[in-house]
């Protein structure tokens, strides 16, 4: 891997879960895909070819400088572009907590694609409690947004996710939870500062 | 200019016996014949894209703001290709050319053409300059259907479409202008039922309402708003029919700049052209299937503020090529000048083609 690879890696670390849990070739659509970091990586990886889903003018412009396809449409207005199981996997990548319409984005994944993987920051991790016990707004390095400057409309901790999932009736088919990038299996929703999933409908 | 020998078999089952086409180019051809970019104009533009000739330095290229050395379309990169469709009035074949069957000009005689005829002419144009295959295609508005036509006429000989403020077919409410339109020239007592060229007179009226009616219609609601707002040329109202209002003295400039210089039988067949247009028809209507022998890559552009042609129109196209599964990126720019967003120099629009182009291999 190039040391560029590695910084993003480890400023990312959850684009290696996401490459990891998907066979080589799967078509995948990134929501809120930024300026096209994990598509490219994940072509790179698992020769995915994929496309992204972006609102911001410079995000979509840099995808396109990039090489990535990029599809400049409101995800929270639905994914009506997209025809159901279009694609292997619909990827939300750190991406949720700043998602209005939750639940409608979240079963629009599982209508487009086969299979979603949503990762999110934990705000059940030990020090966003401890934070909140102090009286304070939690700001952290998963977490770096001041209360009055966060993008961040929906929080929420491990827990809170998989109860979602349920109700929804999403099957849960992996988990791995991170913290510095390494997986936690004791107490993930307290220990764990970053959660990955990978889900189905059931 | 190119003349051709060889007839052109036109989608309405008419022939064209011989036809020229005038066309620009700039750059040039590689070695590999790799970098060769079609671009296509739309309703009243022609083949002179970029720059300006010594002898009439202000008549510059319509797209001038794109096209051209150090631009997003680097003309020191790309060879790059401006054609004059058929039918038009500025140097290719059309109605007020003379038909060699009477030796008088062609006027209403003069076939009606189709986007898929003037692709066959481009491919034509191509063969003729030695271009297997174009790099790119590009267009906006009437332009951009026939960028989205190359990719159906001919799959592999175009890598790259790139079709902006587009619609795969006009909705009743586009055609419903453009009859206005040709009812505006077909009515003025000039129009000699199109052969008016002999009798030394030109439907002035007809075109001037025509084209003051397609300026509404390529503007939007806002633009007019900031550029006119309510601003009365006199300072009071007249209360007369005069012109109070500059949106009215903006118009009437317009259409009357423009029935200097344009043939009114080419307008009608324009218009026509974008009405017929619609390659989901021979596919029950479903774009899907209709664009599943597309091969190339596309990026498509819409503007948030065209009424004409809205982003849904864009997203259509979109949809079906994603269906398709072919190479695709969508760009939904909100700048406020309506249709004739495309010919505008929009930092956002500009900086992604410039990318686009800056990644297309050779």
């Amino acid at each position: 891997m190039t040391p560029s690879g590695q910084a993003l890696l480890a400023a990312r670390p959850d684009f290696a879960a996401i490459a990891q849990w998907l066979e080589r070739g799967a078509r995948v659509l990134d929501l809120g895909c930024g300026d096209g970091a994990l598509l490219r990586y994940l072509w790179q990886a698992r020769a995915a070819p994929g496309y992204g889903v972006e609102i911001d003018d410079d995000s979509v412009i840099a995808c396109v400088s990039n090489d990535v396809n990029v599809l400049q449409v409101d995800l929270e207005s639905g994914l009506s572009l997209f025809s159901d199981h279009s694609f292997d996997c619909v990827i939300l990548s750190q991406t949720l907590q700043a998602v209005r319409h939750t639940e409608g984005v979240l079963r629009e994944m599982l209508r487009v694609g086969r299979e979603a993987i949503v990762s999110f920051p934990n705000f059940g991790h030990w020090s966003a409690r401890l934070q909140v016990a102090l009286g304070r707004m939690p700001v952290s390095e998963a977490l770096p947004y001041e209360w009055y400057e966060t993008p961040n409309v929906h929080h929420c901790t491990v827990a809170d996710f998989e109860d979602l999932c349920r109700s929804l009736r999403f099957r849960i088919r992996e988990r791995l939870v991170l913290h510095h990038g390494k997986p936690v299996r004791l107490l993930p929703n307290l220990l764990g500062s970053l959660a990955v999933y990978r889900c189905t409908t059931q | 200019m190119a003349h051709f020998d060889q007839p052109l078999r036109l989608r309405s089952g008419a022939e064209l016996p011989a036809f020229d086409i005038a066309y620009e180019t700039y750059g040039t051809l590689n070695a590999a014949r790799s970098n060769a970019v079609l671009v296509c104009h739309a309703l009243n533009a022609s083949h002179h894209v970029a720059g300006f000739y010594e002898s009439d330095p202000g008549n510059v290229g319509w797209w001038d703001n794109l096209v051209g050395p150090g631009k997003p379309l680097d003309t020191r990169r790309f060879f790059v290709v401006g054609s004059n469709y058929i039918g038009s009035c500025f140097g290719s074949t059309g109605p007020a050319s003379i038909n060699p069957a009477s030796g008088r000009p062609w006027g209403a005689d003069f076939p009606v053409v189709t986007i898929e005829d003037w692709v066959e002419a481009q491919a034509r144009l191509a063969d003729r300059l030695g271009i297997e295959r174009f790099a790119a295609v590009i267009g906006g508005s009437l332009g951009a259907m026939q960028a989205l036509q190359w990719t159906l006429s001919y799959p592999e000989r175009i890598r790259h479409s790139i079709v902006v403020a587009a619609a795969a077919r006009l909705t009743p409410q586009n055609i419903a202008f453009n009859e206005v339109a040709r009812q505006a020239i077909m009515t003025d007592p000039d129009f000699h039922g199109g052969h008016y060229y002999d009798k030394g007179v030109v439907p002035t009226r007809g075109l001037r309402l025509a084209r003051m009616l397609g300026h509404i219609t390529y503007l939007s609601g806002e633009a007019m708003a900031q550029k006119f707002g309510r601003l009365l040329r006199r300072g009071t109202p007249g209360f007369d029919f005069d012109i109070d209002f500059e949106i009215e003295s903006y118009l009437r400039y317009q259409g009357d700049k423009f029935s200097t210089y344009f043939d009114a039988n080419t307008y009608l067949r324009i218009t026509k052209a974008l009405d017929y247009y619609d390659p989901a028809a021979d596919y029950g209507g479903d774009l899907t299937a209709a664009l599943a022998r597309a091969k190339a890559a596309f990026l498509v552009v819409s503007f948030n503020s065209d009424w004409r042609f809205p982003p849904p129109r864009s997203r259509e196209i979109v949809r079906a090529l994603l269906d398709n599964r072919r190479i695709v990126s969508y760009l939904e720019i909100a700048a406020p000048g309506g249709h004739d967003a495309f010919l505008l120099e929009d930092p956002r629009y500009h900086a992604a083609l410039r990318a686009y182009f800056a990644n297309l291999e050779l």
